[in-house]
């Protein structure tokens, strides 16, 4: 009995928010390594892309609840996901056709279009603020939980609880189909191939014809896309903030480069290694030991690795680690020095 | 003869650059000094003081950015360091909390700076393979839970000293809690402790994270400035965390001192101001006199950097690091100096702004406002030139300070025909605030795209 409530507080602390976590980043770390893969540069923008997306989401979200218009059980901001996205790939193309084209048709050095990144995401930064605040927002509705930690209590008969969130199962459950979608769209259509070639040799595709202003579109769309679909589950799961949204660029792109920048495989990798790095080493295991350990042993305290305030550290010191020992990545992407 | 042709050419060139120059800061500083007709002198010199500091902010930057090539973006953390050597010169130990856990944790400290050191030894001296990465798994757990152990108890100790008001080592200043504000002065000493701390951490980063393509570093540095934030939050034995220090001294005079001496009110009168106006008019002077002495230092020391072979060498590997290296520069070695050195002169800014703010609170510092607002200023006023790095600290802080209530008036004006109550207006005027970053971005942005050498361009 001690072991199963032992197994049933790690799911319920560790591996189901973990996984929801890391399906967020995975899909956010797509994102950067498309933008690194195609487009050749490290977009510090991504963060504050997600949370424009997210914005329009919620706005349409809250326009849809004041006329009544809902999802049955799920949330209405599902519905309104496909407005977020438009909105966002309408933002993106603008900021390329207004921004980036001009270094790319000058074949500036990648450094130049990260610093000039970093002017797209004050700029998207000061959008989101100036529209909808800086504060803490929240646009969840319907039902929080599939089966609640007493339901689960009084069903199992154990002591410990597992709770499983709706916005949790939504995560994973768009997360596989977004990432199917991806990799279909990637390896089966043309436009998509025509992508990877693009990535692979710019020069050999230039050469058999690719047209490259149409490629950096593609991406740009689908990007944008992706970074929809990330904040609007980050924020569903957990909350919308604006500076939260850029704080996230670091994890994303600690996913991004530990699954090996350029590779989609590598970066849904990343996002579960970060994930599970970070709730593991920051979560308390004394719940989970009391379970395990016998009397005598229990741990007295809380045994936390370190604070949750430390959660950064944890993708910053892998970040470091993979890029010194294991520049490519875990799965080879473009190399790193 | 050509060679007089020559020589006449550059010198008018010269002063047609020195004539720009002066336009240029005259400009800036008209603007600067005409606000204060509508905002009044008190802010005008806190926007100089703080213009000071961002100059300062930006040299450090220019030089690594500039004169190097490399990409940190983690200067709030080197800032933020420099604030906690303000508080660690500045306030009075707190009675008893050193005797209380005070050895422990230093004990702590160097277990954990062994275990590092031990990692590193064990990665250097082993051959590869698995056991090696056996030792090292073993020497950092059983390291960090040594670490732990000791550093746990004894903050616990030290938090538990009076932890209403202090709760905290404190500093280093020899005055007891009534009169340590008497040792004003020895602030001055913390600005270059605040560049030495950051230059220390600084050498931690480097050794790690240079050598990276630069985005990389620009991400690893990233990083590093949020864990140094996280640090200063979390770490209350140290810093009070987010109780934040207040009463840190300062090396100029109190405004009630001067109101109380009878020397000081006869001069203002004598000038025309009142006591209380006169004595907060002073010690922003003051201030402002300190700023300009550290800032013309730093000036003429990265001047002298920038013209001597060494700065050659910089620009040389900064412009083909490959040819550099092949004509037998150390080019790692280089970064690593060059990137200690830009960050304690952020170190010693941030001192010097904690100083001013005579608190540290570790919550505000931002990465939008310490990090990249001084990205804005150096590339404004022009990646590689120090001049140009001053003129564009004092004009982006001056914009930044002023597009909020700018931008509050314009829209007040444009939403003028609408009611009162309209929820647009209302929106519209309460945002306001949020314009000055979408300003900045826009600015950074025209500037790289149609001037990207900024207003003052690298000879």
């Amino acid at each position: 009995m001690d072991f199963l409530n032992a197994i049933v507080a790690l799911c319920n602390f560790v591996l189901i928010p973990g996984i929801a976590y890391g399906s967020q980043l995975a899909i956010g770390a797509l994102g950067v390594t498309l933008v690194y893969g195609i487009l050749r540069f490290s977009n510090f923008a991504h963060g504050d892309t997600m949370a424009f997306g997210t914005m329009v989401t919620i706005l349409v979200t809250w326009w849809m609840q004041s006329v009544g218009i809902s999802l049955g059980p799920l949330p209405t901001a599902l519905l309104a996901l496909p407005f977020g996205i438009l909105g966002c790939i309408v933002l993106v193309l603008i900021t390329d056709r207004a921004v980036y084209r001009f270094y790319r048709v000058q074949k500036a050095k990648p450094v130049i279009l990260v610093i000039v990144s970093m002017g797209v995401m004050f700029v998207m930064n000061g959008i989101v603020r100036f529209i909808i605040g800086p504060d803490d927002q929240s646009f969840s509705d319907g039902p929080r939980f599939i089966i609640s930690a007493r339901d689960f209590k009084t069903l199992t008969g154990l002591d410990e609880g597992m709770s499983i969130k709706t916005t949790q199962v939504i995560t994973v459950v768009t997360a596989i189909i977004v990432v199917a979608l991806l990799f279909w769209f990637l390896n089966r259509t043309r436009a998509g191939k025509s992508m990877r070639a693009y990535s692979d040799n710019e020069d050999l595709a230039l050469l058999s014809g690719i047209n490259p202003e149409r490629v950096v579109m593609l991406t740009w769309i689908i990007v944008a896309a992706l970074a929809t679909i990330a904040g609007t589950l980050y924020g569903l799961d957990k909350s919308f903030k604006p500076f939260t949204y850029f704080q996230l660029l670091l994890p994303i792109f600690a996913a991004a480069v530990v699954g090996g920048i350029g590779s989609p495989l590598g970066a849904i990798a990343g996002g579960f290694v970060i994930a599970f790095s970070e709730v593991t080493i920051t979560y308390a295991w004394k719940k989970v030991l009391v379970y395990l350990m016998p009397e005598p042993l229990e741990p007295s305290s809380l045994v936390q690795l370190i604070s949750t305030d430390y959660k950064f550290a944890v993708s910053f010191v892998i970040l470091l680690i993979v890029l010194l020992f294991k520049p490519t990545g875990l799965f080879k992407g473009q190399s790193t020095t | 003869m050509t060679d007089t042709v020559k020589n006449s050419a550059t010198a008018d060139a010269v002063k047609r650059d020195t004539l720009k120059n002066t336009v240029l800061f005259a400009v800036v500083f008209g603007l600067i000094i005409g606000s204060g007709f509508f905002t009044g002198w008190n802010n005008v010199l806190f926007t100089i003081n703080m213009g000071l500091i961002s100059a300062i902010m930006a040299l450090g930057v220019n030089l690594q950015w500039g004169f190097a090539g490399l990409f940190n973006v983690g200067v709030m953390g080197f800032v933020a360091l420099g604030g906690l050597a303000a508080v660690l010169i500045g306030m009075p130990a707190t009675p008893g909390a050193f005797a209380a856990g005070g050895t422990g944790v230093l004990v702590a400290l160097a277990l954990g700076a062994g275990t590092m050191v031990a990692a590193v030894l064990t990665y250097r001296r082993m051959a590869p393979g698995r056991n090696r990465s056996l030792a090292l798994m073993a020497i950092l757990i059983v390291g960090f839970f040594v670490f732990r152990g000791f550093l746990d108890p004894n903050v616990a100790l030290i938090e538990d000293v009076n932890p209403a008001a202090t709760g905290y080592l404190g500093g280093l200043n020899p005055g007891s809690e009534e009169t340590y504000r008497d040792n004003g002065l020895i602030m001055l000493l913390a600005w270059p402790v605040g560049g030495v701390l950051a230059a220390g951490a600084a050498w931690l980063i480097g050794k790690a994270a240079l050598g990276l393509r630069s985005d990389y570093l620009a991400i690893a540095t990233l990083g590093i400035a949020e864990i140094i934030i996280a640090v200063l939050k979390n770490e209350d034995w140290l810093t009070r965390g987010v109780k934040n220090v207040v009463g840190i001294p300062r090396p100029v005079p109190y405004e009630l001192d001067l109101q109380n001496s009878a020397q000081f009110v006869e001069r203002a009168a004598a000038m025309g101001f009142d006591p209380v106006e006169g004595s907060t008019l002073w010690v922003k002077v003051l201030y402002a006199a300190l700023f300009a002495i550290v800032l013309g230092i730093i000036f003429w020391l990265s001047q002298r950097a920038l013209n001597s072979p060494w700065g050659r060498m910089l620009r040389a590997i900064r412009d083909n690091e490959v040819a550099a290296e092949a004509m037998g520069k150390d080019v790692t070695a280089r970064h690593l100096q060059v990137f200690i050195l830009g960050s304690a002169i952020c170190g010693v800014a941030g001192a010097m702004m904690t100083t001013l703010d005579s608190q540290l609170t570790p919550g505000t510092y931002q990465p939008l406002r310490f990090t990249f607002l001084v990205w804005v200023m150096v590339i404004v006023g022009g990646s590689g030139s120090n001049l140009g790095a001053i003129l564009g600290g004092f004009l982006i802080w001056f914009l930044w300070t002023t597009v909020e209530p700018l931008g509050k008036f314009v829209l007040e004006y444009a939403t003028s025909g609408m009611a009162e109550d309209n929820w647009l207006r209302l929106h519209l005027i309460d945002s306001a605030a949020q314009m000055r970053l979408m300003t900045m971005g826009i600015i950074m942005i025209l500037v790289l795209r149609f001037s990207p050498r900024g207003l003052i361009p690298e000879k």
